[in-house]
């Protein structure tokens, strides 16, 4: 299946980044039971762009990545993927097939599905249902499949259903699912805990790569990780931006180094 | 194409090479085979069979959403019933005069109602391919709007079960209304012929236990089909995680929808016919305890398996026909204890039994 | 008290007077003689209006047919063949074959009928006097009215005082001078009573226009009023329907809404209770009246047990696989059906109402409520506060909460989970034992009385809101009500049928029900 076929089924209105940002959030505010989990935050991420988001726990990392994706609905605020999606009307799916890919702290993948399927189901492409009545891998998925699998180090366990991999294999698996996703904007959230430092750094390097072709918005709490790959790193407390700048800029802020110290 | 579709499912494959012998020899063996013969096949058997092809079919309508999809549907005895219902309209049109007050156009309840003519909705029934039409739609409606409506708005689990339940209960109690132009309580009976054949006759008989029969494996097959497509495997990714499939990019709705529906019409097929053999239908076929006893067929038989939502189907029907004539009162006794037992014991039903049977004596010699 | 004392005995001496003073019977005797029926009309207007002492009496012995007359004038009752002296009730010697009856007619009975009513408007007994103001309602004319006026401003009894106004403004209809009438109709305005309805019904149709008007526009607010009341009636049957569906699904409530489990036997403890009133009346037939206050308990026990039964052999297998415990639990309710039916009988058993459960509160002439509706409210009320304060108030409460929002954690708190489930489920399914001992007082009680609340219980469990009681109480409430609303013009099937249409309507809308809980934790 063509790029282009794919591209005409998922949004009637294509992704315009020409104004170099790709997201744009502005004043967002999102309240549970009056605790306030986003507080005014506005945030923008640009086309290429490899961001790491930092912050103490409640800080609201999770609550945005929710918005963005669909799954919370703010209070108030704007969310624009590009000059002309608004995030806020659509769906989860209708936002995955924009081109938004998600990658859960929790490494969620489809246990009783085979690792090659799991790669098949988060493949880009026409998601309809009568589409995938009839759909049959072609030659091009199939090879993309293999490549991932090679990417990703799971080739040994194409036919291995996926609740049987352990869990640094599932991270990897997720991240395969990201990739074959194709998204230009790809969320990433606690992408090496339970990794070994060998696995870190080649988890390091593919975020770097995807960066540039896409966009990459990493959050994360091993600060050594975040050092080794962000260029910018916005930081989140209670809700709202409190810094953003270079790793050494933030670390330097007096008040990053009150919530950090105060907590 | 049969053998690609069944490649990796050897219960199917027996399953279906059974049907395909029953199918083949019990005609045989009630039709040439003569009375007095140990080998004969008596007609009330075949009819017996025959239901209990329709009731294995509707088992595998509900093992496609509760085994695959993850939907506990506790309402598919409705599905059953309203296909039964459409064709039991067509059989009531066929009695004509023969009614006991011979009215030609009103059936029998409606002249005892005291009404003058046919209510617009019994239109069209005397037409066989417009009741057969109908075996298909409505069910196939009420599934997408219910369908459509509560997956929408993301019912999921226990919810949706009982909202499934309220649905088959209000349909019950608006049957059993005489205003409705169902016949009530009573339902619709005394069938007289089915396109021109005699429901008493032999032949008549046979031709629909081989229906039923072809029916369930074509059911079979088509579920089967739906499986092995990628649209399986979302729908089995959709119960896995189906928030996860959501950021994938699929709408769970529509898959939601579209495979509840189809197992809708085939539930409403298995009813229409199912009715011309048991020769009745009345709204006691919405009530929830027939619903959630299809369950237990599917749970008996291992979920998501689908050639043991046909064992189950069988099995129980068998034993129930059996118990309920030797001790009526154990009957119910005994399906209890199956609820408890299966969902204790026996998670994954008969067919995992025999799975785990086979990993524990891979060297030994196995008959599945 | 002692001021009543005083005038009683003053009473009494004025009618002993009175009757030294005079013998009634010689004043009637030659009217009863003349025997037309005009001469017995003024006998017995003779007797009501005198003040002798006996002519209750006189009058209701002459209406029983007992009063004889003997040639020579002699008056006698003969009763029983023996013949007795009106007067003083001795017996007399003359033969009874020689009497001759007096006979009446209807309309000389309906006369007598009026003069003794009248007679009783005197009676020491407000209740008495009441009823006999009530009985003349219907035939007041204007003289009686006139009597009335002057018993008005003797009685002290706020309510028989009610009723003589309401006959005086009744016989003032009749009144000779217009104003008088449109006054009348004026003051009857708004009374409930079903007397004005019918005359001014009459009225409304009157030749006088000023009339018929006045009377149209009086009839219409009472009109309003009864259709205010009946509002309030069907209020009423509304809240106590909701009350029994509160009642049913409180249990459920507790093990469905806290604990999360399906428990599709539920049905089955509310017949256990009902049928543990059936055995408690059976052990002690001659205590009806007590019964059900032993009932309460015992069926919470019998209930309650049953269900930490179930938990512990069944449920506790099954947490966090709610799709199998629903099938599992529906299994028992199969096996404590066909229990029932082996055991007892498959029939519906005879369980009687306490006296005290019978008849009504009237609160006026077209709204009078139920005593049994009314204690199954109150009860109701009962059952959901104590319930309430347990869950608030009481440790095990404390504990329940803790379990149900996280299991790990209250675990690791020291709370023995598995203790507080058997315990928070052995209560839910005790309420469901004590809601049978209810439902055993307004249904049927036999095996399928489980079946029939089920599905209803679950529909004000979940349109109310899973895990909060006061949703509950609200959504069985307001479907009560709505049912009861929808009935008059649906019918009772359809009305429940739309009941159900609505509700599952309404959970597409609003998934998680009327209130749902709040908060991250309730997402997925």
């Amino acid at each position: 299946m063509s790029e282009g076929e794919g591209a005409r089924f998922i949004t009637k209105q294509t992704l315009d980044t020409s104004h170099k940002a790709i997201l744009y959030l502005e004043d967002l505010n999102v309240s549970f039971d009056g605790f306030k989990a986003i507080n005014n935050l506005t945030l923008y991420i640009d086309t290429g762009e490899l961001r790491c988001i930092i912050g103490p726990n409640g800080a609201g990392k999770t609550t945005m990545m929710d918005i963005i994706t669909g799954k919370t609905k703010p209070d108030s605020g704007q969310a624009w993927f590009g000059q002309t999606l608004d995030l806020l009307k659509m769906t989860e799916p209708e936002i995955a097939n924009a081109g938004i890919g998600r990658k859960f702290q929790k490494p969620t993948v489809f246990e009783s599905h085979t690792v090659a399927e799991n790669l098949e189901l988060a493949m880009h492409g026409n998601k309809s249902v009568w589409y995938s009545l009839r759909a049959k891998l072609n030659g091009e998925q199939k090879y993309l499949i293999d490549e991932t699998l090679r990417t990703i180090g799971l080739s040994d366990h194409y036919h291995r259903p996926a609740g049987a991999l352990s869990h640094g294999q599932k991270q990897w698996l997720e991240i395969g699912m990201l990739l074959v996703q194709k998204p230009h904007l790809l969320l990433v959230d606690e992408p090496v805990a339970g990794m070994t430092h060998q696995e870190m750094d080649k988890t390091a390097e593919l975020l770097v790569s995807l960066a540039g072709e896409r966009s990459v918005v990493v959050v994360e709490h091993d600060m050594e990780f975040v050092r080794s790959i962000a260029d910018k790193v916005t930081v989140l407390h209670q809700g709202s931006v409190l810094a953003e700048g270079s790793m050494d800029e933030v670390q330097n802020d007096p008040r990053v180094i009150e919530v950090y110290l105060g907590e | 194409m049969l053998l690609t579709l069944l490649r990796n499912d050897r219960g199917g494959q027996i399953m279906l090479g059974v049907l395909a012998l029953v199918i083949i020899a019990v005609p045989i063996l009630n039709l040439v085979v003569p009375q007095g013969n140990p080998l004969h096949v008596p007609t009330y058997l075949v009819t017996l069979m025959g239901k209990y092809l329709t009731y294995a079919l509707l088992a595998v309508t509900v093992d496609l959403v509760w085994g695959y999809l993850g939907i506990l549907s506790l309402g598919h005895g409705a599905f059953f019933a309203l296909g039964g219902y459409a064709m039991g309209m067509y059989l009531m049109r066929q009695i004509g005069d023969r009614g006991v007050y011979g009215n030609p156009e009103l059936p029998d309840f409606m002249v005892f109602l005291n009404w003058k003519e046919l209510p617009w909705f019994w239109a069209g029934f005397d037409m066989f391919w417009f009741a057969l039409l109908m075996v298909i739609v409505v069910p196939a409606i009420l599934a997408f709007v219910f369908g459509w409506l509560a997956f929408r708005s993301r019912v999921t689990g226990v919810y949706l079960s009982i909202m499934t339940q309220a649905l088959t209960y209000a349909l019950l109690l608006a049957f059993f209304r005489n205003e409705m132009g169902f016949g009530g309580n009573n339902g619709l009976t005394d069938f007289k012929d089915m396109l021109g054949f005699s429901l008493q006759a032999d032949g008549t008989r046979i031709a629909l236990f081989v229906a039923s029969g072809i029916a369930l494996a074509l059911g079979y097959l088509i579920c089967r089909y739906i499986i092995n497509s990628k649209l399986g495997r979302v729908i089995v990714a959709i119960r896995d995680a189906e928030s996860r499939t959501r950021f994938v990019g699929y709408k769970v709705e529509n898959y939601k929808v579209w495979v509840f529906t189809v197992s809708a019409i085939l539930a409403g097929i298995a009813g229409a016919l199912y009715v011309p053999q048991v020769g009745i239908i009345n709204p006691g076929e919405f009530s929830p305890l027939n619903s959630i006893e299809i369950v237990i067929w599917v749970a008996i038989g291992g979920r998501a398996t689908l050639y043991g939502a046909v064992l189950g189907a069988i099995l129980v029907n068998y034993s129930k026909t059996l118990f309920t004539g030797l001790m009526p009162e154990s009957w119910l006794f005994m399906l209890g204890a199956l609820f408890v037992l299966v969902t204790l014991y026996l998670p994954k039903g008969l067919a995992g039994l025999v799975n785990q049977l086979k990993t524990h004596t891979v060297s030994k010699k196995v008959t599945a | 008290m002692m001021k009543r004392l005083m005038i009683l005995v003053v009473l009494s001496w004025l009618c002993f007077q009175s009757v030294q003073a005079e013998d009634v019977l010689i004043e009637v005797l030659p009217l009863l003689q003349t025997n037309t029926v005009q001469t017995k009309q003024q006998a017995i207007e003779t007797l009501a209006k005198s003040t002798d002492a006996n002519r209750a009496q006189y009058l209701q012995v002459l209406m029983n047919g007992e009063l004889y007359l003997h040639s020579n004038g002699t008056l006698a009752i003969v009763k029983d063949s023996q013949v007795l002296d009106p007067k003083t009730n001795q017996v007399l010697t003359l033969p009874s074959s020689e009497f001759k009856k007096i006979t009446t007619t209807n309309n000389l009975r309906s006369q007598i009928r009026k003069a003794l009513e009248q007679l009783n408007l005197t009676d020491a007994n407000p209740t008495v006097r009441l009823q006999a103001a009530t009985n003349l309602l219907n035939t007041i004319t204007p003289d009686i009215a006139a009597s009335w006026q002057q018993l008005l401003t003797t009685e002290t009894n706020p309510t028989v005082k009610n009723a003589l106004q309401l006959g005086i403004d009744l016989a003032a209809l009749n009144a000779p001078e217009k104003s008088a009438r449109l006054q009348a109709i004026q003051l009857l305005s708004g009374n409930l009573a079903p007397e004005v309805r019918k005359r001014l019904q009459v009225l409304t149709t009157d030749s006088d226009a000023e009339i018929a008007q006045a009377s149209q526009r009086s009839l219409k607010t009472i009109n309003d009023k009864i259709e205010l009341y009946s509002y309030g009636e069907t209020l009423f049957f509304g809240v106590s329907l909701g009350s029994i569906l509160v009642l049913a699904a409180i249990g459920l409530a507790i093990t469905f809404g806290v604990m999360g489990v399906i428990n599709m036997a539920h049905g089955e403890l509310i017949m256990l209770g009902a049928y543990t009133t059936y055995f408690i009346q059976q052990l002690m037939p001659s205590f009806i009246d007590y019964s059900l206050i032993l009932a309460i308990p015992a069926a919470f026990i019998v209930s309650g047990l049953m269900g930490v039964l179930i938990e512990r052999t069944v449920i506790r297998h099954l947490y966090g696989r709610p799709l199998e415990t629903l099938l599992a639990t529906f299994g028992i309710s199969l096996i404590l059906q066909q229990l029932v039916r082996t055991v007892v009988s498959p029939q519906n058993v005879p369980v009687s109402n306490p006296s005290w459960m019978s008849g009504s509160l009237e609160i006026n002439s077209v709204l009078s409520l139920t005593y049994n509706r009314l204690y199954i409210i109150v009860f109701c009320l009962i059952v959901f506060a104590v319930l309430f304060m347990v869950l608030k108030k009481t440790n095990l409460g404390l504990q329940v909460r803790a379990v149900s929002q996280n299991r790990a954690m209250a675990r690791a708190m020291g709370v023995r989970s598995a203790r507080v489930d058997a315990l928070t489920f052995g209560l839910g399914s005790g309420i469901a034992g004590v809601a049978g001992v209810a439902l055993s007082q307004i249904t049927n009680v036999g095996p399928n009385l489980g079946q029939s609340y089920i599905i209803d219980s679950f529909m004000v469990v979940v349109f109310g809101g899973v895990g909060n009681l006061w949703g509950t109480l609200v959504a069985g409430l307001s479907l009560g009500v709505v049912n009861k609303v929808l009935e008059p013009w649906a019918g009772a099937v359809l009305a429940k049928i739309l009941v159900l249409v609505f509700i599952i309507l309404f959970i597409q809308k609003r998934p998680r029900g009327l209130f749902p809980q709040k908060g991250r934790a309730a997402g997925d």
